[in-house]
C-alpha cells in the first residue's frame, strides 16, 4: 500500500512540475499577479508530494519491505537501522528520489524566501526550475521507478555493499546533491535572466546566496568523500583523479569561478556574459557528474550505459538543458551589455583572470576524464589517464591561480597599480620565502617542490590575513581604531579571509603528504614490532570479533615513540556473509597534525599477518583546510547584505474591497 | 632528519633489528637511503620479499610502478594495490630491471603485453596530442578571450549611445508630453 502511495505522489509531483513549467510561459504576455501565486503554490506542493514519496520509500526500507524491488536488491534484515535509512539513497533509484527531494526543496525555498525578488524573475526562475524538475521526475517515472514491485517477494534482501555501510558515506550524497541542486538553482536564475533579457547587479545580488550555499555544500561533500576514501579503502589514499571524483570536482571548479564572477556582476555590473555561461556550464557539469557516473559510462571504459534506456535519457536531458540554455544565450547575448569599464590591473581583471584559470582547470580535468572514453569510441586503442597527467597539467594551471588569490583582494576596483598592491603584501611575501628556505634547508636541499609549495601555502594564509589587516589599517592607525574598523567589516570579508586561508592550509597538507609520507609493510607475528619515522608499532594480539552483520578478525597494536605510549590502534578484516565481500577497517590515530595509519593484511597461514604501517604528516590539514573553505563560505552567506534586498514594485495589486451593491 | 640521525647512530651502536640480525654500518646507511627514498616516492603495497636488494634498482622500480595502472582495480597504481595482478606486475618489472633493461624498455615490455591501458601516464602519440596540449590550448584561448574582453569593454560603451531617437520613440515622447501638458 505504502509504495503505491509513494508512486502516486511522484506522479502528482510530475504533473505539477509540468504545470509549473508550462503555465508561466503560456501566460507570459499577461503580467498577472495570479501567475506568481500559482507558481509559488506549484513549487510548494511539488515539494510536499516528493516528501511523501521519499517518506514512503524510507518506510519501505526501514520496515524491510522486500516486495519493493529496490529494497530487495539493496537491503537486508540484519543491516543496522542507520544503514537501512542511508541505503535509501545508496542505490540509483533512491538517490534520484533524494535528488528531486532537494530540487523541490530549493524550489519551495525560492517560493517562500524569495518574496523580495522581482515577480518576473521569480516566476521565470521557478518556471525553468519546474522544467528541470519535470525532466528529473520523468526520468524517475519512466526509467528508474523506485516503487517497482516484485511479483515474488524474497525472504531477505541482497544486503548493502559493505563499503557503503559507513556513516561518512551515509551523509556524503546528501551534501553533494545539495551542491548540485544549488547550482541547478543558479542555472534556473541564469536562464530566467536570459528570458527576461536583463542581467544586472540586482540579479547577481539575488543569485549569489544560492551559488554560495551550493558551493559550500559541494565543498563539504567532496571533503567527506575524500576522507571516507582515506579511512575505508585501506591504503591511505585520499584523491585518485578517479572519474567519479572528477565528476564532482569539475562543478566545484566551475562553481568557484561562477561565485567570483557573480561578485563582479554585483559590484561593477561587468562580466555578465561570462557569469551566465558559467552558470549554465556548472549545471551541465553537475548533471554530467551525477548521471554519467551512474549510467556506467565512466566506471569502466569498456562498457557503455548499464541500462541503455537510462543512458540515452540522461544524454537527452543534458543535451536539452545545455543546448537549450546555450541557444537562448546566443540569442540574447547582444542584449548583455558591457558594464563600467575597468583597467587591465584592477580587482575586476583579477577576478577575470580567476575565471580564465579556473575555466582552463575545469577543461583540463574534463579532458583527462573523458579522453579515454573518446579514444575508445573512435579508435581501437584503450588508454588510461591517471595522476601523472593531472600533476603535469592541472598543477601548473593552479599555481598562478593561488599566487593571484592573494593579490586579487588587495587590488582596488576599476583601476589599481600592481606595484603598490605588491608593496602591501611585502610581509606575506617575505614570510613565504623564509618558510620556503627553511624547508629547503631541513630537507638538505632536495625538497625543492616541497619548499616551493609550502612557501605558496604560507603566502596564501598570511596573505589572506594581510588583506584583513590592510582593511583594518593595522599599524597605520591606533589599535582601537583598527578594532572598530574590524567590527564594521562585513562578514563577507571575513568569509574571504577564512576561505582563502583554508585553501592555503589544504595546499600545505597536500605538499606535506606528497613529500614526506612514509610507509612500511612487514609480515608480523603477535609480539613483534616494526619501526617507521621514529614510531614503534608493536603487534599486540589478534582475534575474531563478531559484528552486527559481519565477522571480523581484529588486530590490536601499540604505537609508541621514544618509549612513550602514543596510541593503541586496531585494524579489522571484515567478512560480510550476505554479499560475500571483504573489507578492511584501518586503525588511524590523528593529532590533527599527522596521521598514523595501520592496516591488517592477509595472513600467511603460518602465524604471521601482513601489516602495513603508514606515517602521514599534514594529512588532516587537507580536509581541515577544505572545511575552512566551506566555513568561509557559510560565514559569507550569513552576511546581512545578502538577505536584505531592494524593494521592487510587485505586480500584486491590493485586493479590491468588496462593496455591497446598493 | 631526526630519523636519519637515529638510523645512523643505531647502525654505529650495533642495534638489533626485530628479526635478530645485528645492524651493521652498511645496514644503517641503507636505512638512511631508504628514508631519503621515502622523500622521492610515497606509500606503496610492495611487500618485503618483492623488494630488490640493489637499492638503486629498487628506487627505479618504485618510480616506474607509480606510473603503471593496476588494470583489475578501480583506480590504483601497481605500487598502491595489493591485488594479485599488481603483485605479478611488480615482480615482472623488477625482473626486467635486474636483467638490465632501461626504464623505457621495461615500460615498453609491459605495454607490449598489456596495452596502453596499463599506463597511468598516457603516452604522447598522435591520438593523445590533444590530451597533452589541450590544457595549454584551453588556457591560451581563455587568455585570448580575456585580452579581447579587456580591450573591447573599454571601447564598447561609447558606441552604444544612440545618436538620436527613432521616429516611433519620438512619436511616443510627443504623445507623453502632450498628455502631460493637457492634465
Amino acid at each position: 500500500m505504502v509504495p503505491e502511495v509513494g508512486y502516486f505522489a511522484l506522479l502528482l509531483a510530475l504533473l505539477i512540475s509540468f504545470a509549473q513549467a508550462v503555465v508561466p510561459f503560456a501566460m507570459m504576455r499577461r503580467r498577472d499577479s495570479s501567475v506568481a501565486a500559482f507558481v509559488d503554490q506549484a513549487a510548494l506542493s511539488q515539494f510536499l508530494f516528493v516528501v511523501v514519496a521519499f517518506a514512503c520509500l524510507t518506510y519501505a526500507f526501514v520496515t524491510s519491505d522486500f516486495s519493493v524491488e529496490v529494497v530487495a536488491a539493496n537491503s537486508h534484515t540484519t543491516k543496522p537501522l542507520l544503514y537501512k535509512i542511508s541505503g535509501v539513497w545508496g542505490n540509483h533509484e533512491g538517490s534520484m528520489i533524494l535528488w528531486v527531494l532537494i530540487l523541490t526543496l530549493f524550489g519551495a525555498a525560492v517560493a517562500v524566501f524569495g518574496r523580495n525578488l522581482p515577480d518576473t524573475l521569480r516566476i521565470n526562475t521557478l518556471a525553468v526550475h519546474g522544467l528541470v524538475g519535470f525532466g528529473f521526475l520523468a526520468f524517475i517515472v519512466l526509467t528508474s521507478n523506485p516503487f517497482a514491485r516484485l511479483a515474488q517477494a524474497p525472504d531477505d534482501g541482497n544486503g548493502l555493499n559493505p563499503i557503503l555501510q559507513d556513516p561518512g558515506l551515509a551523509i556524503h550524497p546528501p551534501f553533494l546533491y545539495l551542491g548540485y541542486v544549488g547550482f541547478s538553482m543558479a542555472f534556473s536564475f541564469a536562464v530566467a535572466a536570459l528570458i527576461d533579457g536583463k542581467v544586472d547587479a540586482c540579479w547577481a545580488r539575488w543569485v549569489r546566496p544560492w551559488v554560495l550555499a551550493a558551493w559550500c555544500f559541494l565543498t563539504v561533500g567532496i571533503t567527506l568523500g575524500s576522507a571516507w576514501a582515506y579511512y575505508t579503502l585501506g591504503w591511505g589514499g585520499w584523491w585518485f583523479w578517479d572519474p567519479v571524483e572528477n565528476a564532482s570536482f569539475m562543478p566545484w571548479l566551475s562553481g568557484t569561478a561562477l561565485l567570483h564572477s557573480a561578485l563582479v556582476v554585483e559590484r561593477r555590473n561587468a562580466l555578465t556574459s561570462w557569469t551566465i555561461l558559467l552558470a549554465i556550464l556548472t549545471f551541465s557539469l553537475s548533471l554530467i557528474g551525477t548521471f554519467l557516473v551512474r549510467s556506467g559510462v565512466l566506471t569502466s571504459v569498456h562498457s557503455f550505459a548499464q541500462d541503455p534506456a537510462r543512458g540515452v535519457f540522461i544524454l537527452g536531458l543534458i543535451l536539452f538543458a545545455t543546448g537549450g540554455a546555450l541557444t537562448l544565450y546566443a540569442i540574447r547575448v547582444p542584449n548583455l551589455k558591457y558594464g563600467s569599464p575597468f583597467a587591465a590591473v584592477s580587482r575586476e581583471s583579477g577576478l577575470m583572470l580567476n575565471n580564465v584559470l579556473l575555466s582552463a582547470a575545469t577543461g583540463t580535468v574534463f579532458l583527462g576524464t573523458f579522453y579515454p572514453l573518446i579514444i575508445d569510441m573512435i579508435g581501437d586503442d584503450k588508454i588510461s589517464v591517471g595522476p601523472p597527467f593531472y600533476n603535469k597539467t592541472f598543477v601548473p594551471i593552479m599555481v598562478p591561480l593561488v599566487l593571484a588569490m592573494v593579490i586579487g583582494p588587495m587590488l582596488k576596483w576599476k583601476r589599481d597599480n600592481l606595484h603598490s598592491a605588491l608593496a602591501r603584501l611585502k610581509y606575506p611575501a617575505g614570510l613565504s620565502v623564509l618558510v620556503g628556505l627553511v624547508v629547503l634547508i631541513l630537507t638538505f636541499g632536495r625538497g625543492v617542490f616541497a619548499a616551493a609549495f609550502m612557501a605558496i601555502a604560507v603566502w596564501l594564509v598570511v596573505g589572506s590575513v594581510a588583506v584583513l589587516a590592510h582593511r583594518m589599517r593595522f599599524g597605520a592607525v591606533p589599535f582601537t581604531t583598527s578594532l572598530r574598523l574590524a567590527g564594521t567589516t562585513p562578514r563577507a570579508f571575513y568569509g574571504l579571509v577564512i576561505a582563502h586561508a583554508g585553501m592555503g592550509i589544504t595546499v600545505a597538507g597536500i605538499t606535506g603528504m606528497t613529500a614526506w609520507a612514509t610507509e612500511k609493510i612487514d609480515m608480523m607475528r603477535p609480539g613483534q614490532s616494526l619501526q617507521l619515522s621514529g614510531y614503534d608499532l608493536r603487534f599486540r594480539s589478534v582475534g575474531n570479533v563478531p559484528g552486527p552483520n559481519y565477522e571480523a578478525e581484529r588486530a590490536n597494536f601499540d604505537v609508541s615513540r621514544n618509549g612513550h605510549n602514543v596510541a593503541q590502534l586496531s585494524s579489522e578484516r571484515r567478512f560480510y556473509p550476505v554479499r560475500q565481500q571483504q573489507t578492511t577497517a584501518a586503525g588511524i590515530r590523528t593529532n590533527l597534525l599527522t596521521n598514523l595509519y595501520v592496516v591488517l593484511g592477509d595472513p600467511d597461514g603460518k602465524g604471521s599477518w601482513a601489516v602495513r604501517f603508514y606515517y602521514h604528516p599534514f594529512m588532516p590539514w587537507v580536509w581541515m583546510g577544505a572545511l575552512l573553505m566551506a566555513l568561509g563560505g557559510f560565514v559569507s552567506l550569513s552576511d546581512r547584505r545578502l538577505r536584505i534586498g531592494a524593494a521592487q514594485r510587485s505586480y500584486r495589486t491590493p485586493h479590491p474591497v468588496a462593496v455591497p451593491a446598493e | 632528519m631526526a630519523l636519519c640521525f637515529r638510523a645512523f647512530t643505531g647502525a654505529v651502536a650495533g642495534e638489533t633489528l626485530t628479526n635478530g640480525h645485528r645492524m651493521s654500518a652498511w645496514h644503517g646507511l641503507t636505512m638512511v637511503l631508504a628514508v631519503l627514498m621515502a622523500f622521492v616516492t610515497s606509500a606503496a603495497a610492495v611487500t618485503p620479499d618483492e623488494s630488490l636488494p640493489d637499492l638503486k634498482l629498487e628506487l627505479r622500480a618504485r618510480a616506474i610502478s607509480h606510473d603503471l595502472r593496476c588494470v583489475v582495480c578501480q583506480n590504483q597504481s601497481i605500487d598502491d594495490s595489493n591485488a594479485p595482478l599488481a603483485h605479478d606486475l611488480r615482480v615482472l618489472l623488477r625482473e626486467r630491471l635486474t636483467a638490465g633493461d632501461t626504464d623505457q624498455q621495461v615500460i615498453d615490455y609491459i605495454v607490449a603485453r598489456y596495452g596502453n591501458f596499463v599506463l597511468l601516464n598516457p603516452p604522447l602519440h598522435m591520438n593523445t596530442l590533444f590530451l597533452w596540449f589541450g590544457p595549454a590550448l584551453l588556457l591560451l584561448i581563455a587568455a585570448f578571450g580575456f585580452g579581447r574582453y579587456l580591450r573591447l569593454q573599454s571601447i564598447a560603451p561609447k558606441s552604444e549611445i544612440p545618436a538620436s531617437l527613432t521616429p516611433s520613440e519620438q512619436a511616443r515622447l510627443d504623445a507623453l508630453l502632450n498628455e502631460r501638458s493637457s492634465t
